[in-house]
C-alpha cells in the first residue's frame, strides 16, 4: 500500500530524512520509534502533505500512485489520515460541521452523493460512542477547550468516521493518562483490518502495550536504522536508544542527529 | 539555517498564498442601460428647491431641507475617522437621478423591465409569486423606489411599508412628528447633507401591539453614473409591535469613487421591538482601489419607552470606505440596545465602523459584538462609544471585539470609548485578535477540505455570533458572500 522508497526530504533547506525506505501492506500495523528530532513527525508530514517538506531525492508511492503529485486534500480523499501530535482549535466550528463537511468533501471526490442529514447523525453518534464521547462535544467547536485526552480522543472520532486506507498517528499516546490511553488504544485496535493499514509513530514503548504491530522500525538520523518485531520496542524500552548507536556506522551519532 | 529563518521564508509563503486567496470578484458590477432624468452636478440652494418640486413636496418638506442645506454649507467634514481618501468634491456629484418612466407604484407592468432585470440579475425577483415568502421588498433604484411588494398584506395589518416620498405625501403627520426625531438634521456633516438632498428611501409605521406578518427589506441599488444615493429610512415601531427589517444593498463596478450618504432612524416605543439587519455590499474598488463606494451612514435607533429593544446586524463586506456607527440611545427603563458585526476588507478597502450605546434609562442593557476581518491591504477599525448617563442606574454592558488578520499588510485596530457617570453601572470588554494559522489550514485540508473550503470555514467560524443574529434566508446570503469575498483561494 505505501512504499517509500530512498527518501531524503528538506524542511527549510534543512535535510530531515536522509535516505527513508519503508514499506507498509494492507492490513499491517507499523511502530516508528526514534528519539526526538529523529524525523518521526517529518516523515508523518511528508506522506499527508504538509506545505514547507521538501522532497529533495526519493519517492513515496501510495496504491501505485506518485504521492508528490497529489494535494493535501487530495491524499486525504484518496483514503490518508493523520491523527495529530497537537490537534488544532477551530473556534466557532463545530465537531459535527467540520466532519460533514469532511465526509461530503470526500464522497464528491469519488463522485458520490452526499450524505443525508440523518445518515450522517445516526452514524457519528454511533462512532461517539464508540471512542467513549458525549453527545455534548459533537457540538462543540473543534477541540476548542478539550483536554488534551479529549483532543487525542477526538483524532480517533474522526478517524473512525472517515475511514481512512491509511492511518498515520503521529504521538498519539503523548499527553495520555492510563485510561485515555486505553480508550484510545481500544478505538484503534478496532479499526484495524485487513484492507487498512497503519502507522504508528511514538517515542515511548508504552502505546505498544495496547496496540500491537506487526513491525518496529527505529528511526535515528533520517533513516530507518533498525527494523524487527514487537521485541525489538522492548529491547529499546530496556536498553535505551544509546544501545543503538553502533548502527549508524559512523554517519553521525544519535546525539548529533538530535542537536 | 536556523529557525528564525525559517520562520520568516514561511511567513513569506503564506503571504504570497494568501494574497492570491482575496482576490475576487464583483458578480453585481454590471450596469443597465436605462434612460435616467439626471440632475447635473452641483449643489446648491436651488437644487435642493428642484429635488423638493420633483417630489412635489409639501411646504414643511422645503423648509426641513432648506434649513439642513443652510446647517451643512456651515459643516466641516469630519476627519478623526482612521480612513484615508482623497477630498470628495461635492460639486462633482449629481443630487437625482432617476429612470425616465416613472413607473406607478401599484402596477409592475409600467416598471421599465431592464430594472425589473436587474433586480433578477441580483437575485431580487420583484413579482410577487416568485419572491421568497414572508419578505417584502422596497426596490430603489438610484433616486427613486421602483417597487415595494406586498403592500396589500401589509396594510390588512395596518403596517405602511412605502417609500418615504410616497409617506410625505400621504402621511405627513407622521413625517413631521418622527423625522429627524432620532438623528437632528445637524448631527454630522453627513446626516445634514442627505436631510438636504434626500431623495427617497422607506418608511415604515407598526401599529401599536401589531406584529409585522413578515419581514421587510429594502434592496438599493446605485445605477447612474456620478450620483450620489442618499436615502432615508424611518422606522417606527408603537407600542408593544415587533418588525424585523432587512437592507441589502450593491452598485456597478466604475473607476470613479460614488457617494452614498444614508441616514437610518429607529424608533421604538414602549415595549416594542425593531431589529435591523443589514448585508451591505457596494462595489468595494479593485484590487488597486481604484473606484468604489464611500459609504457614509448615519443610523441610530432610540429605544423611547420602557421595555422595548433595538437590535441592529450588518454584515459589511463592500465599499471602499465604509464609516458608519449604528447607535441606540436607551432612553426608556429596562429599555435593551444590541450591535452584532461583520466587517470584511480587503484589497485596498478600509472600514471604520462600530456603534455607540447611549444609557440614560434605569436597567437599561446593551450588548456589542464586533468581528473585524482584514486582508490584503484593508484597514479595519472598531470604534464604540458606551455612554452611562447619570440617571442611568444598573446599566449593563458587555462588548466583545474580535479581529482576524490574513496575511500581514491589513491593519485592524480598536478603539472603544468607555464614559460611566452613574457608579451602579456594570461594563466588561473582551478583545482578541486573531490569525488563521497554517496549523488550521492544514488541519481541515489533511480531513479532506479544499484550501477554499478550509478558509471559509474557519472565517465563518470565527462569525459565527453575529451571523446567528441574521433571518435565515440573510445568514445564507451573508455567507455566500464572505465566500464570494474570499474567493481565488491559495495557489
Amino acid at each position: 500500500m505505501l512504499k517509500v522508497t530512498n527518501l531524503h526530504v528538506s524542511v527549510f533547506g534543512t535535510p530531515i530524512l536522509k535516505g527513508l525506505d519503508l514499506e507498509v501492506n494492507a492490513g499491517e500495523v507499523h511502530a516508528i520509534m526514534g528519539p526526538n528530532g529523529s524525523g518521526k513527525s517529518t516523515l508523518s508530514n511528508v506522506i499527508a502533505g504538509r506545505d514547507g517538506y521538501e522532497i529533495t531525492a526519493g519517492s513515496i508511492e501510495y496504491m501505485g500512485k506518485d504521492l508528490s503529485e497529489l494535494e493535501a486534500e487530495e491524499r486525504a480523499c484518496e483514503g490518508i489520515f493523520l491523527a495529530f501530535q497537537y490537534p488544532v482549535e477551530i473556534p466557532g466550528v463545530s465537531n459535527m460541521a467540520m466532519l460533514k463537511a469532511a465526509i461530503n468533501s470526500k464522497r464528491k471526490y469519488h463522485g458520490e452523493t452526499e450524505m443525508t442529514a440523518g445518515d450522517f447523525l445516526k452514524l457519528i453518534r454511533q462512532k461517539a460512542d464508540f471512542v467513549e464521547m458525549k453527545q455534548e462535544f459533537l457540538k462543540r467547536s473543534v477541540n476548542e477547550g478539550f483536554s488534551g485526552g479529549e483532543k487525542k480522543r477526538n483524532e480517533i472520532l474522526q478517524m473512525a468516521m472517515l475511514e481512512p486506507k491509511l492511518a498515520l498517528l503521529d504521538e498519539t499516546d503523548s499527553g495520555l493518562d492510563i485510561d485515555a490511553l486505553k480508550v484510545v488504544s481500544k478505538g484503534v485496535n478496532a479499526l484495524r483490518s485487513p484492507d487498512r493499514a497503519m502507522i504508528l509513530v511514538t517515542h515511548y514503548q508504552r502505546l505498544l502495550d495496547y496496540i500491537v504491530p506487526d513491525q518496529v522500525h527505529v528511526l535515528a538520523g533520517g533513516r530507518i536504522v533498525k527494523s524487527g518485531d514487537k521485541s525489538l520496542a522492548l529491547k529499546l524500552e530496556e536498553k535505551g536508544y544509546g544501545w543503538l548507536d553502533e548502527s549508524l556506522n559512523g554517519d553521525a551519532t544519535l546525539e548529533q542527529v538530535a542537536s | 539555517m536556523n529557525m528564525s529563518k525559517a520562520v520568516e521564508i514561511e511567513t513569506d509563503e503564506k503571504n504570497r498564498d494568501l494574497k492570491e486567496l482575496v482576490k475576487r470578484e464583483y458578480k453585481e458590477g454590471f450596469v443597465t442601460d436605462v434612460e435616467s432624468d439626471t440632475f447635473e452636478p452641483g449643489l446648491n440652494e436651488d437644487v435642493v428647491r428642484r429635488i423638493s418640486a420633483k417630489k412635489n413636496e409639501p411646504e414643511f418638506m422645503l423648509d426641513y431641507r432648506l434649513k439642513a442645506f443652510r446647517r451643512w454649507q456651515k459643516m466641516k467634514e469630519p476627519d478623526w475617522a482612521h480612513i484615508d481618501y482623497p477630498k470628495i468634491d461635492f460639486q462633482a456629484i449629481a443630487y437625482y437621478s432617476a429612470p425616465k418612466e416613472v413607473p406607478k407604484l401599484d402596477s409592475l407592468d409600467q416598471v421599465d423591465p431592464k430594472i425589473l432585470e436587474t433586480y433578477e440579475r441580483l437575485g431580487i425577483p420583484l413579482y410577487e409569486q416568485k419572491m421568497l415568502a414572508n419578505v417584502a421588498v422596497d426596490a430603489v433604484f438610484d433616486s427613486v423606489s421602483v417597487r415595494t411588494t406586498f403592500r396589500k398584506t401589509l396594510s390588512e395589518a395596518g403596517v405602511i411599508f412605502m417609500p418615504i416620498s410616497e409617506a410625505v405625501q400621504e402621511h405627513p403627520e407622521l413625517i413631521k412628528k418622527y423625522l429627524s426625531s432620532v438623528v437632528p438634521v445637524q448631527d454630522n456633516y453627513y446626516a445634514a447633507l442627505n436631510s438636504a438632498v434626500f431623495s427617497d428611501g422607506s418608511f415604515v409605521y407598526i401599529p401599536p401591539g401589531v406584529r409585522c406578518p413578515m419581514e421587510l427589506s429594502t434592496y438599493f441599488r446605485i445605477n447612474e453614473m456620478n450620483t450620489g444615493q442618499f436615502e432615508r429610512t424611518l422606522i417606527v415601531a408603537d407600542e408593544g409591535s415587533y418588525v424585523s427589517y432587512l437592507e441589502g444593498c450593491t452598485a456597478p463596478q466604475r473607476d470613479e469613487n460614488q457617494l452614498h450618504a444614508a441616514v437610518v432612524e429607529l424608533v421604538a416605543h414602549k415595549d416594542a421591538q425593531i431589529k435591523y439587519s443589514t448585508v451591505q455590499n457596494w462595489y468595494p474598488g479593485d484590487e488597486n482601489g481604484k473606484g468604489g463606494i464611500y459609504n457614509f451612514v448615519t443610523k441610530r435607533g432610540i429605544c423611547k419607552g420602557d421595555n422595548s429593544k433595538i437590535s441592529w446586524t450588518q454584515v459589511e463586506t463592500g465599499s471602499a470606505i465604509t464609516w458608519k456607527y449604528p447607535s441606540v440611545v436607551l432612553q426608556g427603563d429596562n429599555s435593551v440596545g444590541e450591535f452584532y458585526s461583520v466587517a470584511l476588507t480587503h484589497n485596498k478597502q478600509q472600514a471604520d465602523t462600530g456603534t455607540k450605546m447611549i444609557h440614560m434609562g434605569k436597567n437599561t442593557s446593551s450588548t456589542i459584538i464586533s468581528k473585524g476581518i482584514s486582508a490584503g491591504h484593508g484597514q479595519n477599525t472598531y470604534r464604540g462609544l458606551v455612554k452611562i448617563l447619570k440617571g442611568a442606574d444598573n446599566a449593563r454592558n458587555f462588548s466583545q471585539c474580535d479581529s482576524l488578520l490574513m496575511g500581514d499588510r491589513c491593519g485592524a485596530h480598536t478603539f472603544p470609548y468607555i464614559e460611566v457617570q452613574n457608579p451602579s453601572a456594570n461594563l466588561e470588554h473582551e478583545a482578541t485578535t486573531s490569525k488563521i494559522s497554517e496549523d488550521q489550514l492544514f488541519y481541515l485540508k489533511q480531513r479532506g477540505l479544499s484550501e477554499e473550503a478550509a478558509v471559509s470555514m474557519i472565517v465563518n467560524g470565527f462569525c459565527k455570533e453575529v451571523f446567528r443574529e441574521l433571518p435565515m434566508e440573510f445568514a445564507v446570503e451573508a455567507q455566500k458572500l464572505l465566500d464570494i469575498s474570499l474567493e481565488g483561494a491559495v495557489g
